[in-house]
């Protein structure tokens, strides 16, 4: 991967967004060049999910995303709410035929990405049924199963039981070229991660090699939070 | 939402005086017995002569409502359109019957014209509905969806597995009604259940009329039973396969119909005259034609469908405040719970049409049936409806223990902005009945719609009915503007 690193992927400069009253995001200036694992970390309401919405609308094609709320359809099992994160891929005659019985292409594909998961038994069950750290790893699977070289998660380990959080971001770092993921869990980041970056109000409070990252930056960073 | 309900109350009241409520025939009591007589000695053996008309009924509303699905869902996804959503409640503002009235001089009073006569309106209804089903529905998960995966893909995984559940209930929901129209469209001859029930009337034969309609509640009772998801595509195509034997469409007629039949009189009248059907543009008759048949006949029958239908409005309200205790938990045991429930059912599974024609049968053609059929109709409906939603409120252990302060300060005002908001909502349904009911013999624009088509005039059955659509949508639009304005809602909120 090294003979494409250094080419920019998302490059903001002086970005800001604001909802209504409230800024999210002030004059973020930020630079990710393919082939980059990337943690984003910060106490809850720093912008980490905007931040990750703005990577997402600054490029084309459409990269692979986790979402916070997983945005399962609850009433698809697992397999098809995994097949929809590659619907664009296929013809609508496909996509109609897989919904009313499932393909075996699309089995042979989904199948083994439900399994590193762990989710292989819970595969036909409806996703409304699954608990909420089941949820969160269909959307996973959904993001994996797109496949595009880039890769956004937003908290994709949040209600995933801890012994099998590990795994589930392993996965995620694996599966894309370039991956940019917020993380709550300060841990997983510098486990993970090559690079963090820290928000705090909206700004970057620092960018830096995930090594370089001290214990007194990231206290820093989350003063004041109360942990529940 | 008080001082609203009691302006409305007010108007009822005034409307009372103004309304003809008496009694004209000379032995309703009699009558009445016979009827009772009738409900306990049916007539089981003669539905034998009768199979053909319940099958026809239940064709004419599988063939209705599926053509209706097909042309609302179509309708629903241009519903943000104005024009769309102009049409759509234009469609549905006139009544079954009356489509038929419209559709006969068109295809002739078979099967083409009853299954149209419910597929038009219903196309109506499923686009509005659909569509707010659409656009109240989750859309957290179409989040997921890729974007570039084109509309049908996008809409098939990601909206409606999450309108699956709605969508299928209303729809079945809308089988029932359609069951119901089919049943009715036979009072103006078409081969229904109708059709026998009131020959089995006129003529007197209450335990034929009784077993008729005890056929009609089984059938209704049953459909949990047999409308299964998986067997529709069977129905339709059953029913279309039945349907293809009598269909019939000629080019000529419908041609005929929208070139000439509903040409105004006037411009018709010297061809008709010299027999060469020929049509003379003679503009400047038109609006005395017009005026003529609104000084004559639409201003009665819109003073009276207003009349009544702020009568029943009313009414509704109040027989579903008193009659929705009785069937709650809160309120009585769970027997009567029990009973009193499948006593509203019955009541809510009768068409009002059928009641009315009962009760015009008893009493004789004034208002006093009218009220009383579609009162008993619509007030069962909503108090089923909120003696279900008051099931859902748990009430504190130190509720009152008195049923009346209970009723008042407990369970009435967590219901009532639900109740008030779906009264609202029927009112426009009530003022279709109302129109319709004049068929009977009651002075709204339905008896002079009726008179008009005897006397086989095109023109003005269409101007008439034209006139009731309009009036129905002026109703829907206050009605929407009234919930608006007191902030209500249909959905229940049972938190706090």
């Amino acid at each position: 991967m090294k003979s494409s690193a250094g080419i920019p992927l998302f490059s903001l400069v002086a970005e800001s967004v604001a909802y209504e009253n409230t800024v999210a995001l002030k004059n973020i200036t930020l630079q990710i060049d393919r082939g980059e694992k990337v943690a984003l970390v910060g106490p809850s309401g720093a912008g980490k999910t905007t931040l990750l919405r703005t990577l997402y609308e600054s490029v084309e094609g459409q990269p692979s995303f986790v979402h916070q709320h997983y945005s399962l359809v609850p009433q698809l099992s697992a397999f098809h709410n995994v097949f929809i994160g590659r619907l664009d891929q296929y013809s609508t005659a496909y996509n109609l035929l897989n919904l009313i019985k499932p393909q075996k292409k699309a089995m042979q594909e989904i199948v083994p990405i439900l399994q590193q998961l762990g989710m292989e038994e819970k595969t036909f069950d409806k996703a409304g049924a699954l608990s909420g750290g089941q949820q969160q790893r269909v959307a996973v699977a959904r993001a994996i199963y797109r496949g595009a070289d880039i890769l956004l998660a937003d908290e994709p380990v949040s209600s995933v039981d801890p012994h099998q959080a590990g795994t589930v971001m392993e996965l995620i770092m694996q599966n894309a070229e370039t991956v940019v993921v917020s993380l709550h869990a300060v841990e997983f980041a510098l486990e993970f991660a090559q690079r963090m970056v820290g928000l705090r109000d909206g700004e970057v409070e620092f960018d830096l090699p995930a090594g370089e990252v001290t214990q007194m930056m990231l206290a820093e960073l989350y003063r004041n939070e109360k942990t529940l | 939402m008080l001082r609203t309900s009691l302006v409305f109350v007010a108007i009822a009241l005034i409307a009372l005086l103004l309304a003809d409520l008496e009694i004209s025939t000379l032995h309703p009591l009699t009558e009445l017995s016979r009827l009772a007589w009738g409900a306990i000695t049916p007539d089981v053996p003669a539905l034998w002569g009768f199979k053909s008309a319940l099958l026809n009924t239940v064709v004419f509303a599988v063939c209705g409502t599926f053509l209706g699905v097909v042309l609302g869902i179509g309708l629903a996804f241009v519903f943000r359109f104005l024009p769309v959503r102009l049409f759509c409640a234009f469609i549905r503002a006139i009544h079954e019957i009356f489509w038929a009235f419209i559709f006969l001089p068109i295809v002739g009073l078979n099967s083409t014209c009853g299954v149209l006569a419910i597929a038009i309106p219903y196309a109506g209804i499923f686009a509005k509905v659909y569509a707010e089903i659409i656009q109240e529905s989750d859309r957290g998960p179409l989040e997921g969806v890729p974007r570039a995966s084109g509309g049908l893909s996008r809409f098939v995984y990601g909206v409606l597995p999450v309108i699956y559940a709605d969508t299928k209930h209303y729809t079945g929901y809308r089988f029932e009604c359609a069951l119901r129209s089919s049943a009715i469209l036979g009072f103006i001859g078409l081969p229904t259940l109708g059709f026998h029930l009131e020959t089995a009337f006129r003529e007197g034969l209450y335990s034929e009329a009784w077993a008729l309609l005890y056929a009609f509640y089984i059938l209704i009772a049953s459909l949990r039973y047999w409308l299964k998801p998986r067997l529709v595509a069977l129905y339709v195509a059953a029913s279309f396969v039945l349907l293809s034997k009598t269909i019939t469409v000629s080019w000529e007629n419908i041609v005929r119909f929208f070139t000439y039949d509903i040409l105004p009189w006037p411009m018709r009248r010297d061809g008709f005259y010299d027999g060469t059907h020929a049509v003379s543009y003679v503009w400047e008759s038109i609006p005395s034609w017009a005026h003529e048949i609104f000084v004559q006949e639409a201003w009665e029958g819109i003073g009276n469908t207003v009349v009544l239908t702020q009568i029943v409005l009313v009414g509704t309200g109040v027989f579903a405040l008193i009659s929705f205790p009785v069937a709650c938990r809160h309120f009585s045991g769970k027997i009567i719970n029990r009973i009193s429930h499948y006593g509203l059912i019955v009541i809510r599974t009768t068409p009002e049409y059928i009641l009315a024609y009962i009760l015009v049968q008893l009493w004789g053609p004034s208002m006093l049936p009218a009220v009383w059929a579609i009162l008993l109709h619509n007030g069962a409906i909503l108090g089923f409806l909120t003696s279900n939603n008051a099931d859902l409120v748990s009430l504190r252990v130190d509720a009152p223990q008195r049923r009346i302060d209970r009723y008042l300060y407990e369970i009435l005002p967590r219901v009532y902005g639900q109740f008030l908001a779906f009264l609202f909502y029927r009112w426009e349904v009530m003022m279709r009945e109302s129109a319709i009911l004049g068929i009977l013999g009651i002075y709204t624009l339905g008896f002079y719609i009726e008179s008009a088509i005897s006397d086989d005039q095109i023109d003005k059955v269409v101007l008439l009915i034209l006139i009731t659509a309009l009036l129905n949508m002026g109703i829907d639009s206050v009605s929407q503007f009234v919930r608006r304005r007191l902030k209500i809602s249909t959905k229940l909120v049972t938190s706090s």
